[in-house]
Parts: structure tokens; sequence; C-alpha cells
């Protein structure tokens, strides 16, 4: 997400304007430029380019680095505000948490390489966010996942289930940064295309941020890393076409992750800015040098020029187009203020890594490819970055919509009774526990992590301060099917309610935007629609987007993904000791429920899983009412008023009051009066199970419930005694009627185990 | 008293056990880096959790061969109080500190939860403080913490005493069901003859703080802490 900055068309360069173009209609198809798109090329550069150039634009171009199809939307997002220290356009986004300190966080997805290759995949994926955060001075402290894959009944998706859970921990285990927290789901939908969309937290000093870009004519800029082979030439063109029965060909374009290298970069990198030598620092990620040396340039107001033959090589004849677009991990590039490469070198070498002068920073506004001192590459950097298409793609709403929101009741069979229908609820793998996954991820180190995997939001407090910061990833994908604006606009409330659930205020957010082939209209349609729900979300509940990510043509054999929408929402916490998590505290508390229940069963995991119907309406959602529920909660965990806070989600009010029992010694007795506009067999169900949006189950002792019920009357949030924690058994009645009535040892095994025991069946 | 905190390049729990000891107690607390020498002047050495060098050979087996591995093991002859913790433990044996060997745990996996943990001996420097039998909540956080040893080895450990650490359930009773890993005898920790050598996979510098979720692995630390008062005192 870059600002457009003006351009001058560049001079023809003599000695490269010589030589015959080897450029027809073949070569260009072969690198995904379409006809406009070279004019536009010739346009820029004032004459043909050379295959290396040619190169250089199709990977900046890819829909994956230049954001051409959804830069028009993008732009319509908040981005502003006054905590936020860096909106998009840098590595990453940073909000201001006090004492001149700020949290710098991002989300990635590495969708399509894990199809290909689920640990390599995965694993390159939180390597690539993790640069992302460190690049900008900023030490990470914690990584999310959201994660997507098939029906886990079926072996397909059970083997990348398997292999994405293993890389995602081979490399954030190995590294030593802890996965706190996040969101799985398993859907048909995403068996040809799982999602892989890794959020990276980490802290810096305000004042220490440093950017990626490249100042100061004549300054030295510096390869430091692993060397450059040639894996992953053209990934980020991979990641802007749709898969078909020739994509496991593709293999070669995923890279191989070294998480031990890129701990020895993270922590060189940071004591190297600390020396205050390093004028700008990227990471080489997708498109690789390419993209470091043209980005740095352009956000410099710079050009920048290279000798390819200095850059570090793993293989031998390399030619300049592989090492100009390789996509080797673990990689990074430098510019050092003149005169001081000695200090930069040292600290390198203390970490046995070797920092290589490649080229200088100039003043021409050009990336000027050398390959032996003779000139293979000349190219306006901003032509690269900012001046490449940008599509007003057409959209059309599915014929479908309208139909698929439609919910008849005579046609999804009779309505099973509540017991029988919880019991399947809670082994659903996407309501089940993710213990299965989050038990292969280091969770405990760096001693921060005060709410662990399984807890909703995850929790890090901030050493040497009383704060601690909550992050959350939410998407309801069948929402965003259904509905994408409104299924947009609840994934920012889900997430912005599960940080609040903490005691924390949410203070900004970052977005990774899954979705189909945008050259579909009905599929542009799914993505403004989205970002729109998004942007008016985060603008009525005062939540910026500091950064994020789009992947585009997820879609195999012309099949698209649910729109996926997924948000990240960083919140502090003021008093680390006074936050709370889902679990119940004590025996006798009072158990409440903030927000209206309507019984809607429109997009719910009931439906799907019992009646095997994806359809509805998505829920109803009064952002007003949303965001004086979220005050209210964070109000009373601030004041400590209650002993748990639980949003409610899939599998609505019964799974809701079940996990709160979960990992505790309780159980609880509740009476809930029925709601919703559905027929009669249908309305205790719908009043269990409806996920109704803008809820949370809350606990508190006796004597702190009037005051609580004090604070959501006065910010007109419906509220309600429905209950009372204790016994070892789950009790659930519907206006006085018997439901459900189960042992909680009996249900928290059933959820505990539900995903472990369908991975070993399969074996 | 002083402790110093080896980082081998790949360690990640170096800070961890930094930051316990140095903040968390408030005793002295330095890291030293792997390509120095000498020790600092510290009364008691850890070995930290992580991947030294990628574990990429072996866990721990290029980390032996650091140059600040020379200095640790003439501390540990001299009587020194040195303790390996989880990546730690690994490379204490692969020095040759320790007998026995890491393999895979029998899951495959990486498991990463807390687990209860027995103390088996209180006459280590590490578990000074403890009761007898006291169990400890501490995380586990580790993909190859199966201890493995020859089956002469392991009754000269038992017959010596020199298992500190068992895996148990909630009861304090060892078992297959309450075993993470595979270890023979349910082993989280050994210590050498000498007593002064201790390595276990469990990460009781994770474990220090009631926020964490735990505070019983602070024992582990305030036993050496006590061990060298005691000293200073005799």
């Amino acid at each position: 997400m870059h600002n457009p900055r003006p351009f001058t068309a560049g001079q023809p360069s003599a000695a490269l304007d010589a030589v015959p173009s080897p450029i027809d209609a073949a070569v260009l198809e072969r690198h995904g430029i379409k006809p406009d798109e070279y004019d536009r090329i010739l346009e820029l550069m004032g004459r043909a380019p050379n295959l290396l150039e040619l190169g250089m634009f199709s990977v900046m171009w890819s829909e994956h680095c230049s954001y051409k199809s959804s830069r028009v939307h993008l732009e319509t997002l908040p981005t502003t505000g006054p905590r936020v220290v860096q909106g998009p356009g840098e590595n990453a986004g940073a909000v201001d948490i006090g004492d001149d300190m700020c949290a710098v966080f991002k989300i990635e997805s590495h969708n399509h390489p894990s199809f290909i290759e689920p640990y390599q995949g995965a694993a390159t994926g939180v390597g690539g966010i993790i640069r992302d955060i460190f690049t900008m001075g900023a030490r990470p402290i914690a990584l999310l996942n959201a994660l997507r894959f098939g029906s886990l009944e079926t072996p397909g998706a059970r083997r990348i289930f398997e292999g994405v859970v293993a890389g995602v921990g081979g490399y954030g285990n190995s590294i030593g940064i802890p996965t706190i927290a996040g969101e799985i789901y398993f859907d048909p939908t995403y068996a040809g295309n799982p999602l892989v969309n890794v959020l990276c937290l980490g802290l810096a000093r305000t004042d220490e941020i440093v950017k990626g870009a490249a100042k100061g004519e004549g300054n030295p800029v510096f390869y430091v890393g692993a060397k450059t082979g040639r894996d992953g030439i053209h990934g980020a063109t991979m990641a802007s076409a749709e898969f078909d029965d020739k994509s496991a060909e593709k293999r070669p374009a995923v890279q191989v992750g070294d998480p031990f290298m890129e701990k020895l970069l993270m922590e060189a990198c940071l004591e190297v800015m600390r020396t205050g030598a390093v004028v700008g620092i990227q990471d080489m990620g997708a498109a690789g040098l390419t993209c470091a040396t043209s980005e740095m340039s352009s956000r410099g107001g710079t050009g920048m020029e290279v000798d390819v033959t200095r850059v570090p090589q793993r293989e031998s004849g390399m030619i300049p187009y592989e090492i100009m677009l390789s996509e080797s991990q673990e990689r990074m590039l430098l510019v050092v203020e003149n005169g001081r490469e000695r200090e930069v070198a040292e600290v390198f070498e203390k970490w046995d890594l070797h920092a290589e002068k490649i080229g200088t920073v100039t003043a021409t506004g050009r990336v000027r490819v050398f390959e032996r001192g003779i000139l293979v590459a000349d190219v306006p950097a901003p032509a690269l970055t900012d001046e490449g298409p940008v599509y007003r793609r057409p959209m059309k709403e599915p014929e479908w919509q309208q139909r698929v929101q439609q919910l008849s009741f005579d046609a999804i069979g009779r309505a099973v009774a509540s017991g029988e229908a919880f019991e399947a609820l809670i082994a659903s793998p996407v309501i089940a526990s993710k213990r299965w996954a989050y038990r292969q991820y280091d969770h405990t180190v760096g001693t921060n992590t005060i709410a662990f995997p399984g807890a909703s939001a995850g929790v890090t407090r901030v050493k040497g301060t009383t704060r601690a910061l909550a992050v959350s990833v939410d998407c309801n994908g069948r929402f965003c099917y259904l509905d994408p604006y409104r299924g947009a606009m609840l994934a920012v409330t889900e997430s912005a309610r599960n940080v609040a659930c903490t005691g924390a205020e949410p203070l900004g957010a970052t977005n990774n935007l899954n979705f189909g082939n945008p050259e579909r209209p009905e599929i542009m349609w799914q993505l403004a629609e989205a970002i729109r729900g998004i942007g008016d979300a985060c603008r009525f509940l005062e939540i910026p987007i500091t950064g994020g990510n789009v992947s585009l043509y997820n879609e195999t054999d012309g099949e698209a993904i649910y729109p996926t929408p997924v948000i990240g929402v960083v919140g502090l916490i003021e008093d680390a000791a006074r936050t709370v998590t889902r679990r119940f505290r004590s025996e006798g508390a009072q158990v409440l429920v903030l927000g209206e229940s309507r019984g809607e069963l429109g997009g719910s995991e009931y439906l799907a899983r019992l009646h095997d119907t994806v359809a509805g309406p998505a829920p109803q959602l009064d952002l007003a009412g949303e965001r004086a529920l979220q005050q209210v909660v964070i109000r009373a965990v601030r004041e400590g008023l209650i002993e748990s806070a639980h949003d409610c989600a899939e599998g609505g009010l019964a799974v809701t009051l079940a996990e709160c029992c979960f990992d505790t010694p309780f159980g609880v007795v509740a009476d809930i009066a029925s709601a919703g506009e559905v027929p009669l067999e249908f309305r205790v169900n719908a009043t269990l199970f409806g996920e109704s949006a803008s809820r949370v189950v809350i606990a508190a002792r006796p004597e702190h419930v009037e005051k609580v019920e004090q604070l959501a009357r006065a910010a007109g949030v419906p509220v309600q005694v429905i209950g009372t924690t204790g016994g070892a058994r789950l009790t659930f009645t519907v206006d006085g009627g018997a439901a459900i009535d189960v042992a909680v040892m009996d249900a928290e095994t059933r959820w505990a185990t539900a995903i472990e025991t369908l991975m070993k069946a399969g074996r | 008293m002083k402790f110093a905190v080896v980082v081998f390049p790949g360690s990640n729990s170096d800070r961890d056990a930094w930051y316990a000891a140095g903040h968390v107690l408030g005793e002295r607390a330095e890291r030293v880096w792997h390509k120095d020498t000498d020790l600092a002047g510290a009364d008691a050495v850890i070995l930290p959790g992580g991947f030294a060098h990628g574990d990429y050979l072996r866990t721990g087996a290029i980390a032996r061969f650091s140059p600040i591995m020379a200095a640790v093991t003439r501390f540990a002859e001299r009587g020194g109080p040195v303790l390996g913790i989880c990546n730690g433990f690994q490379i204490l044996l692969e020095a040759g500190l320790l007998p026995g060997a890491m393999v895979r745990n029998t899951g495959i996996k990486f498991v990463s939860r807390m687990v209860p943990v027995r103390v088996e001996q209180s006459d280590t420097p590490f578990t000074r403080a403890c009761s007898p039998a006291q169990i400890l909540h501490l995380p586990i956080a580790h993909g190859e913490g199966n201890y493995f040893a020859a089956p002469e080895v392991v009754a000269d450990l038992e017959a010596n005493q020199q298992v500190v650490f068992r895996y148990t359930d909630q009861a304090g009773n060892p078992s297959e069901d309450a075993n993470p890993n595979g270890s023979v005898n349910h082993i989280a920790g050994i210590c050498n003859r000498a007593r002064n050598v201790v390595g276990l996979m469990p990460h009781p510098e994770r474990a220090c703080e009631p926020a964490l979720g735990s505070a019983d692995g602070r024992v582990v630390l305030e036993s050496v802490v006590k061990e060298f008062a005691d000293r200073a005192h005799a």
C-alpha cells in the first residue's frame, strides 16, 4: 500500500537501448504481463525493456506486490488516529502504547505456498512476517495465526493441516517467538485453497523505529543473511494466479526456511540498528532484491546502483535475472551511513554473518543493476513501485447472493434434539479445542504470555511496565459468503470484542484479505463490499488499519474460497494484573449475558453441522450497540467487577457457556429466555445455538452484579442474569424447560479430544 | 550472588533465565557470549533453552565446541553449580557433563504445555529449597526431550539417586499417560555424581511468577541462591 508519487519518465539508456528486444507475446504471457500493461512499461521506460527489466516489472506489478486490483478500494480505509505512529506503506504498522513505546504489528498470508508444500509454505510465512517486524527496529514478542482448511474428515485436509501446523511451530519455536493465540476453521470451501495468515507483534521504542527508505547519496548498500539461490523465482507471480492441476509442478517456487539463520539475522539487525548507523533497512521477501532496491529507493526519493556479482550466491552460474528475482529466504538489505561501515560489520561478524557491500545510494531515482561493472538494467524506481497499473475492475453482485440469504426451514429437515445437537457441536472441529495444534507451538518462551492459546485473545505483558497487549485474529467466512459487507463488519467487531473481553482498549488493526480471482466481477464485488464493511466498522469504532496484506486468486479449478477478510486487532491493557479470560474463576458467581439474543441461525455452525446448510442472513449488527457493549466490558474488567468475559460466537450461548467452564473445576446452571423468529420446533435450538453478534457472557461475584447492571443500563446495553457457576454439570433450560444437561467432564473430553481423535483415525 | 547465562547462537530462552534470576529474584545476572572464555566471575551457570546452532546436526552437538564450554567444564569440575535447561540439558549431555542422550519425542511432534514434575532429590544445589517429593508445575516446550540411556546407565542413575525430576500425574504418580515424551523411567531431569551439575527438560525459569500460570519454578533458582548464602555463612 504505497502513496503514489509524481514521476517523470527517465531518459532512455543508450547502452541498453542498442540491444534488440527479445520480448514477444509468449514472453509477456510467461511473465503474466497483459498487452496494455506492456504498453505502459514502454511509456515509463521510454524504450523496450530487456528481459531482466521485464522480469522486474513482472514481479513488482504482480497482484501480490502492486495491489493493482485492490488499491482503489484499500485507499478508502481509515488509517490515521491519535495513536498511529506508522500507517500503511512501511514494512509494518505501529501504534503508541505509552511510555514512548509502540506496538509494531502486521498480518501476512502464505496461502499458495502452503497448499503446494504445507510445512515449508507455512514456515516461510512465519519467517516473512517476523522479518517485517524486526526490520522496523522492533523486537518480535508474539505470533498469532489464522488458518483455514477443508473438512477435517478428508485425508487431503488432514495432510495439509498436519504440515501447516508443524511448519508454523517449526519456525516460531526455533526462533523463540511465542505463538499466543489464533483461530482455525475447517470448511470444504478451503479444500483446494488452505489459508495461512500469520500475525507478528513486536515492541519498539518510538524514537528507535527504523524505516525502509534509502536516503543519502553515496551511502553504501549492504546485503546480509542467507545466500541467494534459484528458489522462489516468480513466487510473487505464482501467488497472483489461480491453481489448476499443474500447480504441483510449481513446487520449486516455494522456498525453504532456515529459522536459525533468521534468529541470527534478527539479533544482529536489532543490535546493529541500536548503533544508529543504519539509515534504512528492508527484508527481501516477495520479489526479492528487485522489491527491496526499488521500494527503498522510492520511499527515500533516491535511486540505487547494485552489482549482482557482489551478491552472495548459493549456486553457480546464476544470471542477473535469477539474482534479482530470487525469493530465497532470510536476506536483508541495509543502507548504512557512509563512514560507519566498520561498526556495522563488527556486529554482523559477532553473529558469524557477513555483510557484503553490493551497491550505493544515488540521486538518480533509478534502480541500476550492474554485472561486473556492466549496466544490465536501468529502471526508474517509482515505475516499479508506484506507477504500476491500477485497476477499477468491474464488479457485479453474484446472481446467487440474494438466494443464499433465504433460509427455508422446510428444506432443512426436522430440528435436532438440543442435547444431541450440543454433543455434536462441541465436537465439531470448528468449535472443538485447538490444543492438538497449539500444543505444537511454544507459547511460554519470552516469559510474557499471560493468556495462553485457547483463551480467545492472546495477552502478552510489557516488561518494565504494568501494561499488557491483547491481540486477536478473527473472521467468520460463512457470514462473509452470505453477506460480504456485513460479514467483514462482523469480523472487525468480533476481533475487537475479543480484545475488549480481556479489558483491553482496541488501538489498531491489520487485515488480511483472502479472496478469489478479482478478474471475475463477482469476486471483485465481494472484495469491494468487504473492504467497505471493514472501513465502516473501523471508522465507527475508531480503530485505524495500520497495514495488511491482500491475497487474491484463491481458487482451484475455478472454485473460489469464501471471501475471508481476517482482521487482527491489537489492544492495550493498562493494568495487566486486572485482565480476565473466558474461564470462570469461582463457585457461586452470577453469570450474565450482555447484548441482545435474537435467535439468529443464519450461517450458524448449528445449521452447517446438523442440517448441512449454509444459508440465511448473516447476523444483524448495530455498530453503536457494539461500541457501547465493548466499553461496558472494558470498564467492568478494569474496575475489577467481573471474573471472566467471553465473546459469544460459533455454537451460540450454549457453547459459550460450556467454554467458560472448560479448563476450570466449575459447572453452570442457566436458564435462557427463548428468542428467534423461527418455526416453533427450532425455537429452543435458535435460543441455544443462534449466533447473534455483539454478545458477551460474563461472570461476577453476587455483590458486583448490581454495579455491572447499572453500567450496562447506563450505556443502553441489554443485560440479563441467566445463571450461577457451580456443580459439575452444564444444565441449561430454555424458558424453564429442560434443554441440555451433561457432566462438564464428559463434554470437556469430547471438546478437548475431537480434533486429535480425527487426526488419529486418519492414519 | 551472580548468575552467568550462556548465550549460544540460537539460544532463545537466555533472556528468560536472565530475567528470572536478575529481575524476579533480584540477583546479579549476566548473559555471557559463547565465544567468551571466562564466566565473568559467576557463582552459578545456566545453559539456557533454545536451538543452539539451529540444532541442525544433533541437539547440542555443535554448542559443546563453543569456547565458553571449556570454562563451563572447569567450573563444573571445581564443584560450581551448573543448570542446563531444555537445550542446555541437551548440551550438557553432548559435552559429557551428564550421562545419556536425547531422542525424538515418542509422539514425534513438538510438545508445549504445562506438566507436573516431582522433585526426587532435594540435595542438589537447584533443589535444596524443595520439600521431598514436591510437585512442580512447569512448562515444557521441546521436540527432542525423550531421555535415553543404556539400561546399565539408567540403573546407575537410579542407584546413585541422580534422577532429580520425574514426570508424574497431578497426584504425583509416574505413568505412561503422564510422560509427555517417552523418557526412560519418566526422567525429566538428572544430576551428575557430584550433584552440582543438573539438567532438566522443563523450564523452571518460565514459571517464576503467578501471572505466567505458575510460580513453581522459582524454587529451583532460589535453591542455588540459598546454597550460596549458606556457603557464605559457613
